[in-house]
């Protein structure tokens, strides 16, 4: 603890209304006490009526005010279960986490007005976003589709992928990711794969495990620490 | 086909991943730097549909039981623009809080402080096409936390925006003026002076609705779209 009350400089005080501090206001941690503002029941079920995404142990039921999502459909595509643990920088579990996932259809469209591909469909069953806290083993989940392939800079491909957002306590900032299968499509002309020191690369890179589902473990701190990007 | 229009990057106000004052970010920040990678389709497009997911807004923080919860009952509105100063519209704004007593909800909160059966603590607004929102609360307490000796986090209340893109996305904290607590807080302090009040609401007499509740202004500022498409070597440091 270096912040002595007794050194601190007095500033001119300010708030968020000067026009002398107009700019991106700062980011912040989500804390330790999200579980009932943030992941909602079937956050971090992007195909089905589960209640995966949400910890709603964490807090008693009647307090519970979030919505339960309400998929109309099922999407187009394969059904993928990707699951991993969050690690920290000694290697223990980190159960306070929430990763977010943002992601292509099946056919490799954005459900995105900036995605103005009328070539591609959009599916009207499948939004491409979700969100699932860490359980008490650090393990997040996702059930969802597995992306088609997206257009990269220039004339490149990239290969499927998941985008994810790392929140928990303890990081001021989200840390942004990504998850590519071991037999993706393209994986070796990825642009943003190919961006990545060699050795790195793995870090992204999920496996298959012998029930079908995908595992990658997302390593905050240390060796084989996850590769994150400055956007 | 498909070079985009790159949103900018942090500007200086943007803390950095470890801040050792605030103990839990020295072993959960990474040790590498971040890779700088172009932006593509992924980046710049972010979930249209969200109400789909998470339903219907939930503006007011005080109806949601039986009985109005304990506290000072307040109103936070403001904009959500970009660096430009345009609004964003129609984008979700989510909120979470401890009680007046700066207790949460949360069954790991395990400070002696009273709960409310009457407050959770959780809403989400939607802005209107001028990028406005507003939601109804009560003021919330300063609370204790295990960081140091004595640390208590200044009364804040918890924002997540989505913003239109993967790249806008933004999770920060109100605070409120003239809290002493604030300039010792090490999450606070992880944004560097003068960005820091840039998380401080105003007081707004205007807002402000005569016998029933005190007003505050809050504008939230997400990362801009730059005007022209990003060209190689252009690399800021
Ligand atoms: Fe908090």
């Amino acid at each position: 603890m270096t912040i002595d009350p007794a050194d601190r400089v007095t500033a001119p005080r300010l708030d968020n209304q000067d026009s002398a501090l107009f700019g991106q206001t700062p980011s912040q941690t989500v804390g330790p006490f999200f579980h009932y503002g943030l992941p909602w029941k079937g956050g971090a079920d992007l195909v089905g009526k589960s209640d995966m995404g949400a910890r709603p142990e964490l807090f008693p039921e009647d307090h519970y005010v979030l919505n339960l999502s309400s998929p109309t459909g099922t999407p187009e595509g394969e059904v993928i279960e990707v699951a991993g643990r969050v690690i920290d920088g000694h290697g223990e579990i980190v159960s306070d986490a929430m990763i977010e996932l943002w992601q292509a259809n099946a056919a490799g469209r954005y459900a995105s007005d900036d995605d103005t591909r009328e070539a591609v469909p959009r599916d009207p069953h499948f939004v491409g976003f979700g969100r699932a806290s860490t359980d008490a083993d650090g393990v997040y989940r996702f059930r969802t589709i597995r992306p088609g392939r997206v257009p990269g800079p220039g004339n490149s491909l990239q290969a499927p992928h998941l985008a994810l957002s790392v929140f928990g306590r303890g990081l001021i900032k989200r840390l942004a990711t990504r998850l590519y299968f071991a037999d993706g499509e393209g994986n070796d002309v990825d642009p943003i794969l190919n961006a990545v020191p060699e050795a790195r690369r793995g870090t992204l890179v999920a496996e298959r495990k012998g029930d079908g589902s995908w595992w990658l473990d997302i390593i905050l701190k240390g060796d084989n620490e996850t590769v994150f990007f400055d956007l | 086909m498909s070079d985009v229009i790159p949103y900018a990057r942090e500007d200086a106000g943007s803390p950095p991943s470890l801040f050792p004052d605030y103990g839990s970010t020295v072993a959960r920040s990474p040790r590498e730097p971040l890779i700088r990678v172009p932006q593509t389709l992924t980046e710049v497009t972010g979930p249209s549909g969200w109400d789909q997911l998470m339903g219907p807004a939930l503006a007011d923080l005080t109806t949601q039981h039986k009985s109005p919860p304990l506290g000072q009952r307040i109103i936070v509105t403001g904009r959500v623009l970009d660096e430009a100063g345009r609004p964003v519209p129609y984008t979700v704004m989510e909120i979470w809080q401890a009680n007046a007593a700066g207790r949460y909800i949360h069954s790991k909160d395990n400070w002696d402080a009273p709960l409310d059966p009457h407050f959770t603590g959780a809403g989400r607004v939607v802005t209107d096409a001028e990028g406005r929102y507003r939601f109804i609360t009560i003021r919330p307490g300063a609370y204790p936390w295990g960081n140091h000796k004595n640390a208590w986090r200044p009364a804040h209340i918890h924002l997540s925006l989505l913003g239109p893109a993967f790249a806008t996305r933004l999770v920060t904290q109100l605070y409120f003026p003239d809290d002493p607590l604030i300039e010792i807080d090490p999450i606070a302090n992880a944004v560097p002076m003068p960005y820091r009040q840039r998380m401080v609401c105003r007081f707004d007499i205007g807002v402000t609705e005569p016998n029933w509740a005190l007003g505050y202004v809050f504008d939230v500022v997400l990362k801009g779209r730059n005007q022209t498409p990003f060209e190689e070597g252009q690399h800021d440091h």
